[in-house]
């Protein structure tokens, strides 16, 4: 298992060839109080960079993109009632959504914990 | 071009406090501290303080100041009793909304409260427009605080003996820690408080001083948004502007009844007309179906998707924990109970006028229990 990160402050957990997708802790930090969350439908397919998902604080709504290109597996319906989660356990419970990996080679654009809290670090 | 942010007298307190700054009418101000829902319920529950040095504190003064004010405002001046603070706004010649503000006689001269995003422009209108008898002084070295809540009373009594006996939009003058400060019952948030106008160089020791008490934390500008939207109140720029009029924005209460009759304020005609025929369209509350919050710049569409209005504030209630707004729409759908399409980045929403405020306001009214 591997986890890697964006520039949009998105996570990936890749297990094979099945990726979990979520916001990270600075990210949510970032948001504040989330309120609303539109996850994706199973069987839709994105691609890298493509709107995928919604997320909404007190203050405003953000989109959260496809990190990698992949057909939805399942969205985590329990943010529908809970979003909070994505505040409480951004990087844990508070996943947005699964896909299946149509190109490997696309996680190779992406950072690494170190890369990434660098990039933060320079924010 | 925009001009470089400036600092508040309490720039550096905030930021001790762990606050987020953000760029708000030309200052650097709190958004956020610990977080907005926190800070709102906060608010509701206990006592928040807020910092809003930024708003403009003017003095009108001289011996035509009451006459030369009547001929810009739509209040009753003349009938305005001492240390009663009076909602009004500035109008333009076809009714549109300059700004709205406090005013409140002080003995000889008037003390207006404006926003601070427009006080630069507020002040140019009324020093062109004056009469020679009158004198506007800004009162650049006075901050003001602002301290809301069910608790604000029991903390403010605490330190200054004497303010629980004001009434809800009624003023004095007062001493804290020593220092002269004008303290008025009222407030931004539906809550029962106090806004507090003290000297710039004692503020710091001031906000400490009330900071300090324990039913109180600092509130940013995002939980004043929320609270002001879910008690009803509009805010400038945002829904009131120069193209909205106080008819059309459900300000009737700010055009005093003499005023109305007898006219003598910029826009009256327009003014008068709405009054006797109806706006053509209303500021309304809208509670909106589901969870997902509409916001500003949302449009208020037809059944055939044609615009009819707009949102001008929205956003979810942590009181309520549903999504609501507030947005012109036309006067045929401005009744409660009417059904409403709103359309936000190609999403249609249901939403239903509602009667404002979304949250009871708890105003300390005079007659009133203690």
């Amino acid at each position: 298992m591997t986890v890697y990160y964006t520039k949009e402050h998105e996570w990936v957990r890749v297990e094979g060839d099945e990726a979990t997708v979520g916001i990270t802790d600075f990210a949510q930090g970032q948001l504040g109080d989330v309120v609303f969350v539109e996850v994706p439908d199973a069987g839709r397919a994105v691609s890298k960079g493509g709107e995928a998902a919604v997320v909404e604080s007190v203050k405003a709504a953000s989109d959260v993109y496809a990190p990698v290109s992949g057909t939805i597996v399942t969205g985590n319906q329990a943010l529908v009632d809970q979003p909070d989660l994505v505040n409480t356990d951004p990087e844990g419970e508070g996943w947005f959504f699964k896909l299946t990996l149509s190109d490997n080679h696309e996680l190779g654009d992406l950072m690494d914990a170190a890369q990434y809290k660098a990039f933060c670090d320079s924010q | 071009m925009s001009e470089p942010e400036k600092t508040l007298p309490l720039d550096q307190w905030h930021r001790a406090r762990g606050a987020r700054m953000v760029e708000f009418a030309g200052y650097a101000m709190p958004i956020q501290y610990e977080g907005i829902m926190a800070e709102h319920k906060w608010t509701r529950e206990q006592a928040g303080l807020f910092d809003v040095s930024h708003m403009g504190q003017v003095i009108v003064a001289g011996a035509e100041a009451e006459k030369g004010l009547e001929a810009l405002l739509p209040a009753d001046l003349a009938i305005l009793k001492d240390s009663k603070p009076k909602y009004s706004l500035l109008l333009t010649e076809d009714g549109g909304i300059i700004d709205d503000l406090m005013v409140t006689r002080r003995g000889d001269h008037f003390y207006l409260v404006v926003n601070g995003a427009t006080k630069n422009g507020d002040i140019a209108h009324m020093e062109s427009r004056l009469p020679r008898g009158a004198v506007l002084d800004h009162m650049k070295e006075q901050a003001l605080l602002a301290l809301q809540g069910p608790k604000a009373v029991d903390v403010l009594a605490r330190l200054v003996p004497g303010v629980e006996d004001l009434t809800f939009m009624t003023a004095g003058a007062f001493t804290i820690a020593g220092v002269p400060a004008w303290i008025s019952r009222s407030g931004y948030t539906g809550e029962d408080g106090y806004e507090i106008s003290v000297p710039a160089r004692a503020v710091e020791d001031i906000a400490t001083l009330i900071a300090d008490q324990p039913e109180v934390k600092p509130i940013g500008l995002g939980a004043r948004d929320s609270l002001r939207l879910e008690a009803g109140l509009p805010l400038y720029g945002h829904d009131l502007d120069f193209s909205t009029t106080p008819v059309e924005a459900d300000l009737v209460f700010a055009l005093s009844k003499r005023r109305r009759e007898e006219g003598g304020f910029p826009g009256w005609h327009r003014i008068a007309r709405e009054l006797a025929d109806g706006p053509i369209r209303k500021r309304v509350g809208l509670a909106v179906e589901g969870r997902q919050p509409v916001r500003e710049g949302a449009m208020v569409v037809d059944g055939e998707g044609n615009e009819v209005g707009k949102v001008t504030s929205g956003g979810f209630s942590p009181s309520t924990e549903a999504p609501i707004a507030m947005a012109y729409v036309p006067a045929a759908a401005a009744a409660p109970g009417a059904s409403v399409l709103l359309s936000q980045r190609g999403k249609l929403f249901n939403a239903k006028v509602v009667p404002m405020p979304f949250v009871p306001h708890r105003y300390h009214r005079k007659g009133a229990p203690k």
